[in-house]
């Protein structure tokens, strides 16, 4: 038998003047398998067309629909509403990035800059010629790399950081764990002294506090505790 | 005014046109002087609950801690270098973390609402870290200084007749309380920001750290309580004695 469920969620956009930051709560009937995803959707299609939230793949791939729920930080697709037994759900846009209305924020902007930042891409000395085999990579090695290279930059491990909620120039989890990847990666030649560079201040890996909200909301479990603290080790040692 | 600080507070660089390496000392150095408090704090409960086995075994500690298997009947010159040392590295630790501390009306508000709503376990417990820690200034303070000038006053009378007939047992309650809830999220942070224990299962080695910790926090709040209750009982029964000195049977104590 299906129930009703409030979800309430809150409503302000910055590019207009006239609006102020203010609570909506919608009744709908819950459906098998609903996800919030789902229930946005329904919401936006026959009580509220206004109501804005993104999202691109459903399926927990892109990122786009992370969001604030009951107070943690999850993705609405892969949030079911059945999670929550009380049929009451609040609705927040992720703190730390820029609002655009409702509960759509601008992860992308924050990501690119995040990239540029870390150096996120492959650098190396060395010309590659392709009409050579590549060098071999072991594969316990590409596995590890390719482990974190699962990040969908959903935004989720910044916006339950209490460094990232403080600070806002801090790099976050997940330009700490991009990092990681290359430095891991036999591909990239930087030394630890050139990681260094990039995250070797209060802003970057000194900066996080290890409070691991990061790693407990990750969507795609991946190992931040770990692999943060790895990077510590190596930048404390240079 | 140095060249090279000028040029890094301007650029970001210093003048070999690096990142400065004094965050990653700091940062060290923060944890360094967490651990060493931790430990200190881990054996002086143990020692300072010897009272539950009885006067003599406090005594017997006091004496030890004041030297006296080298120096005939021992030197509270020991225990007052002893607590200078340990000041100095509170005072560097106390330095080093206030960095973290939010500094601000608009970070604090924000923190803790996103603590608050998100309601995550971990951001919880360095809530207590601060707030433990900010009491630890001011009772930590207060109690080192304390046994810096006046060490000659630990025993099982001395200690007790300070800890109720001076009215100093609120302070040290909430000293104890605060100093294990600070040590123990400490050491747990410690744990998990360097990755000591990770193991093959990283989040299966935090959860069963945590539990351990847990448990080491029941015990430790267990054993200083009852020594707490324990001083108070003897300087409640030793007040109109107050000042007199223990001495142990058959033997006259040392000069106070």
């Amino acid at each position: 038998m299906s129930r009703e469920i409030s979800i309430t969620a809150l409503k302000y956009n910055p590019s207009n003047p006239k609006s102020k930051p203010e609570f909506k709560t919608y009744t709908l009937e819950e459906t098998p398998g609903m996800t919030l995803y789902i229930a946005l959707t329904k919401i936006k299609s026959t009580i509220d067309h206004d109501l804005s939230s993104d999202f691109v793949c459903r399926a927990g791939i892109c990122g786009a629909c992370g969001m604030v729920v009951n107070g943690k930080p999850r993705l609405a697709c892969k949030t079911l509403t059945t999670d929550f037994p009380e049929g009451k759900i609040d609705l927040l846009p992720l703190p730390t990035f820029p609002l655009i209305k409702d509960l759509s924020v601008d992860t992308g902007s924050w990501m690119k800059n995040m990239s540029v930042r870390v150096q996120s891409w492959i650098v190396a000395n060395e010309v590659t010629d392709i009409s050579k085999i590549e060098k071999v990579v072991e594969p316990s090695v590409a596995e590890d790399v390719f482990e974190l290279d699962r990040c969908i930059e959903c935004g989720l491990c910044v916006a339950g950081c209490s460094t990232a909620i403080m600070r806002e120039d801090f790099v976050g989890a997940v330009g700490l764990n991009r990092v990681a990847r290359f430095s891991i990666d036999p591909h990239d030649t930087r030394t630890d002294e050139d990681f260094y560079e990039l995250i070797g201040d209060d802003d970057g890996i000194f900066g996080c506090m290890s409070l691991l909200a990061c790693e407990d909301h990750c969507p795609k479990n991946l190992p931040l505790q770990s692999k943060i603290a790895y990077m510590r080790r190596k930048m404390v040692k240079v | 005014m140095s060249q090279n600080n000028i040029i890094e507070s301007l650029t970001g660089k210093t003048t070999n046109k690096h990142k400065s390496r004094i965050p990653a000392k700091l940062d060290f150095l923060q944890s360094a002087t967490g651990l060493i408090l931790a430990l200190f704090i881990v054996f002086h409960l143990i020692f300072e609950s010897s009272i539950l086995l009885g006067k003599e075994s406090m005594y017997a500690l006091t004496m030890m801690f004041e030297g006296e298997f080298f120096i005939e009947g021992g030197s509270p010159i020991f225990i007052s270098v002893l607590a200078m040392v340990i000041f100095t590295i509170f005072i560097a630790h106390a330095f080093l973390a206030m960095r973290k501390f939010p500094s601000s009306y608009k970070e604090y508000m924000r923190y803790r609402t996103h603590a608050k709503l998100m309601n995550h376990e971990d951001t919880n417990l360095w809530f207590i870290q601060i707030s433990s820690g900010f009491m630890l200034f001011f009772l930590g303070s207060i109690h080192l200084y304390t046994m810096m000038t006046q060490p000659q006053n630990i025993g099982p009378f001395a200690s007790s007749d300070r800890i109720y007939s001076d009215l100093m047992w609120p302070m040290y309650l909430m000293l104890l309380v605060s100093v294990i809830l600070h040590a123990a999220v400490g050491i747990y942070r410690l744990i998990v920001k360097w990755g000591w224990f990770d193991g093959k299962d990283a989040k299966a080695n935090r959860i069963r750290n945590k539990k351990i910790i847990k448990l080491a926090v029941i015990f430790y709040l267990a054993i200083g309580i009852f020594s707490l209750l324990t001083y108070m009982k003897i300087g409640y029964d030793h007040q109109d004695n107050y000042g007199e000195r223990y001495h142990l049977p058959n033997k006259v104590e040392h000069a106070n």
